[in-house]
């Protein structure tokens, strides 16, 4: 899953997607590429592995041909150079590096399996090295949907170009001709199948390089590996307890650290006292300019003695909940870019039927079960950090920038991580501890309580979204202006085809720390333009579902809108008292997908309920159809959550709510019965979707609510205390 | 403290319910020697006040156990007391001196999952999977107490367990599978 890159952010293919598109990325999710520092010689890849076959994905040559479509440029900042290897050993062992990070989006596996499928080996026969910057070649990050569709086909590429090359040696040691042979089961084999030769047999002794240019790839048609249910990779270590996330690891003679918050957001201290905590046994102050922090034999140790620091505090006025969206319509900019097609104002004056409405998003936070975490090692002036990031390499060049020192000197580890749905691209924890560390000169780990989670990362953006359209009434809608006031740009562009169109996304003045999340601006977007669609469609006294076939043209939209129907019986069955039914569309980073919800009110409860849900879901050729059914049905269950009641509450510079006890996320009660309808078109290319499926279910879940009562909510959350109808 | 586990309740309720527990006084300052874990002592030397969940991953590296709030409200950090699921979060170790806990590295016995883990991996019950640990072992407290659980039962069961990866249909999915093996075995 995770997070929303800059450039694909609104690109879509197919019809609605033809025309330039001028919008700005998403302002919170710029980063400057790092320089690429890969420093490794080919040597090196036998020394730390042994003899064997080595390949290497040149993102350059290949990329470069491969991606004419994608806009280059400013924005284009990919890895150059090598961007994945991959070593067969003598053991027969296949070793590859990919600086992609696992955070829940099970890509380990899904990768293991694009490299098992053009290789021809087994799944267990793969060892697959993810986000260590000392190991593995540079990324930019693990997010925007970008995982499958550019590593999976680099790492499909470097295993074709190996299993190519363990032919040729086979050639070599048969004495035969290249058809005469194929690669089966770890082994070459020869035509008649009277011989066959191992791949570690072939990769004996040798010290062979080769790196990659275009490589015929096994079509999605005739995968056999890849396509399949494959289970998760470490799925023992998971249930096992086995598996060491980064608040589990344990150096000798380590140290817990906590840090120091202050009271508020923006607070100075103007006074501090560190007497009692460092008079606690095995504790350490650390006080550096701003920095305030302990470390102790153990962590409630820690806490103590952060609790007996006295500290004075000035704080600054601040924008509360209460005035946010009046806020961000006062401090919003103009539009940068935006998307204009004729003209609205001769769109409304076709229209027999006119409606404005406000819709507005609260801030959410990810929640990632796992908090942020960091475990920081000095060593001869050497820093190792290991760390829950999606960006194990912008990480290390945050770290190198705190502590003055250059990227080769640090090294970031980020191993399997407890979630982060776009929470976790910065590397507070990891500079947290290694700034402790070096204090004390011993290894230091460092695991955010969820307070402070919930009070110090960064939030999903809120957001004021005005819609002004026009229709007429036999359902053509002739007018469209849509303006986003700061949640972002992601999935604003409408899918449907409206002659007269006007789109614009401001930025704002965000009173907290906004940052990306997995769907980005899609889901407000969405929730914005499908609750739009359909107040129209009611307004009109047409069915939902016919309203929006009425002005879609593009066949992958249409098709995913009938299936979902199809699967929900949609128009076959009038709901029973207090449910309602609500459709929803939408596309975004290569995805299609529409999702039908069903609601029931509890009126004596004063809650809302969602019973039923089914989404229709296309991302072309499907890799791994079992994982990308976990996706959905896990993005469906958390966009749950913040259309009905995830909400960032905060006050003078403080947030209100920062505990499960008063941040209620989707629980087993809340979860509905969901179908998923996989689309599989395995003539196009794999889009990743571990995000996508988020945006559907509020706009369904909104426009369900309104068919069962009559009442159009408009603000996500849409029942925070419950739903009073 | 453990007792308390089982006044979970569905919806906002539940929340309400147990912060008063994150106010906990802090009643035992004597040090604890020495604890029962899966299977056998082990010496310690803690402060009576600490919790269960960091004597667990700190002092003994068994790390199963997760911290996900440390307030009682996501059972991350559940493990068995006397076979009864328990948030060790809220536990201080004082509290649990003389009795038994199995964490979740002691229930695969000699190289077999128990039939929850194996329901977990059979419907890929698993994101993340930061939370796996503790719905495994709510789900078998809950199986033992009750071997044949409706849809509903299982729901209220385990509604004090948080997955923010969303996997819950599969997690029912899977306890339902093993309660079908856990008969079968048994029969
Ligand atoms: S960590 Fe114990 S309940 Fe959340
Ligand atoms: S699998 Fe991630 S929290 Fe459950």
């Amino acid at each position: 899953m995770n997070l929303g890159e800059p450039i694909e952010s609104v690109e879509m293919s197919g019809n609605f997607s033809e025309s330039e598109n001028s919008f700005e990325p998403d302002q919170y999710e710029l980063r400057e590429a790092l320089p690429y520092r890969f420093d490794l010689d080919r040597r090196h890849f036998f020394k730390i592995l042994g003899c064997g076959v080595v390949t290497l994905f040149l993102a350059d040559e290949v990329f470069g041909q491969e991606s004419g479509s994608r806009s280059r440029g400013r924005n284009n900042q990919r890895p150059q150079d090598i961007s994945a290897w991959l070593h067969i050993g003598e053991d027969g062992i296949v070793s590859v590096f990919t600086g992609k990070v696992e955070v829940g989006q099970n890509v380990r596996t899904s990768l293991t399996q694009a490299v098992a499928e053009e290789l021809h080996v087994s799944v267990d026969s793969i060892r697959l090295t993810m986000a260590d910057t000392a190991l593995t070649p540079y990324d930019a990050g693990t997010f925007g949907s970008r995982s499958t569709p550019d590593m999976g086909s680099q790492l499909r590429m470097i295993s074709a170009l190996a299993r190519e090359a363990l032919v040729d040696l086979a050639v070599d040691h048969f004495k035969t001709g290249r058809g005469d042979l194929s690669a089966a089961d770890g082994k070459i084999v020869r035509k008649d199948a009277t011989e066959s030769v191992s791949y570690a047999d072939l990769a004996r002794g040798r010290q062979l390089v080769r790196s990659a240019t275009a490589v015929d790839l096994v079509p999605a048609s005739r995968w056999k590996v890849a396509g399949t249910s494959v289970r998760k990779v470490n799925g023992r270590a998971c249930v096992t307890g086995g598996h060491k996330y980064t608040s589990d690891l344990k150096l000798p003679g380590m140290l817990y650290g906590k840090v120091l918050r202050p009271p508020t957001f923006g607070a100075s201290a103007t006074s501090v006292d560190t007497a009692a905590a460092n008079a606690i046994p095995g504790v350490t102050v650390v006080h550096d300019g701003m920095f305030i922090g302990v470390t102790a034999p153990n962590s409630q140790t820690a806490t103590r003695a952060l609790e007996a620091i006295h500290a004075e505090w000035t704080s600054q006025p601040q924008i509360s909940s209460a005035e946010l969206f009046e806020h961000l319509k006062k401090t919003a900019r103009q539009g940068g870019g935006g998307f204009n097609l004729g003209s609205v104002e001769t769109g409304l004056a076709e229209a027999e039927h006119k409606l404005e409405q406000t819709y507005t998003i609260a801030y959410i936070a990810h929640a990632p079960l796992e908090p942020r975490a960091a475990l920081a090692d000095w060593e001869n002036g050497k820093l190792k950090v290991w760390t829950g990031t999606q960006r194990p390499f912008g990480v290390r060049s945050d770290l190198a920038k705190a502590f003055g020192i250059s990227e080769e000197n640090v090294r970031v580890i980020a191993p399997d991580t407890g979630s982060a749905y776009g929470g976790k691209h910065t590397g507070e924890a990891a500079i947290e501890a290694a700034r402790l560390a070096k204090a004390v000169g011993k290894p230091v780990k460092l695991v955010w309580t969820r307070e402070e989670e919930f009070t110090w990362a960064y939030f999903r953006p809120a957001g004021v979204i005005e819609i002004k359209s026009g229709v007429r009434k036999d359902g053509v809608i002739t007018a469209w202006e849509f303006h986003n006031y700061n949640s972002g740009g992601s999935g604003i562009r409408t899918p449907y085809e409206i002659a007269h169109q006007k789109i614009e996304s401001h930025s704002a003045d965000s009173p907290l720390r906004q940052g990306s999340y997995r769907g980005l601006a899609a889901t407000a977007n969405h929730f914005a333009r499908e609750s739009h669609m359909d107040e129209l469609a009611s307004a009109l006294k047409l069915d939902p579902f016919d309203f929006r076939m009425k002005n879609l043209r593009e066949p992958r939209l249409r098709a995913v809108l009938e299936a979902a129907a199809k699967a929900f019986g949609w128009g076959k069955s009038t709901p029973a008292k207090d449910h309602g039914f609500g459709i929803s569309l939408g596309a975004e980073k290569g995805s299609y997908l529409a999702t039908c919800a069903e609601v029931f009110l509890d009126r004596d409860r004063e809650a809302v309920k969602v019973t039923r849900a089914v989404v229709a879901f296309e991302c072309g050729a499907v890799v791994n159809p079992d994982q990308l059914k976990n996706q959905i049905e896990g993005a469906l269950m958390m966009g749950i959550g913040g259309a009905l009641f995830e909400a960032i509450q905060f006050e003078k510079g403080k947030i209100k709510n920062p505990h499960f006890a008063k941040y209620r996320l989707p629980r087993f009660s809340d979860s509905p019965q969901i179908e998923v309808v996989l689309v599989n078109r395995t003539d196009l290319p794999s889009a990743g979707a571990g995000e996508t499926p988020i945006v559907g279910i509020a706009p369904a879940i909104s426009n369900a609510i309104f068919a069962a009562s009559g009442v159009r909510l408009r603000s996500m959350p849409m029942a925070p205390q419950g739903l009073k109808i | 403290m453990y007792g308390n586990y089982n006044r979970r309740n569905i919806g906002l309720q539940f929340f309400r319910d147990d912060l008063i527990f994150v106010a906990k006084p802090i009643l035992f300052m004597s040090a604890v020697k020495e604890i029962h874990v899966n299977g056998r002592l082990q010496e310690i030397n803690a402060e009576g006040e600490r919790t269960l969940l960091s004597v667990l991953r700190e002092d003994l590296d068994l790390t199963g156990a997760k911290y996900g709030c440390g307030e009682g409200q996501c059972s991350a950090c559940t493990v068995l007391v006397d076979g009864v699921p328990t948030r060790s979060c809220l536990t201080s170790v004082s509290e649990i001196e003389g009795r038994k806990i199995a964490t979740i590295e002691s229930l695969e016995k000699e190289g077999h999952l128990h039939p929850v883990q194996q329901a977990f991996l059979d419907h890929e019950a698993l994101q993340c999977a930061y939370c796996a640990s503790g719905m495994i072992l709510s789900a078998v407290g809950l199986l033992q107490k009750n071997p044949n659980p409706s849809e509903a039962q299982i729901v209220r069961g385990m509604n004090g367990n948080i997955c923010r990866c969303g996997t819950y249909q599969r997690i029912i999915a899977a306890i339902k599978d093993a309660a079908k093996t856990l008969k079968t075995g048994a029969a």
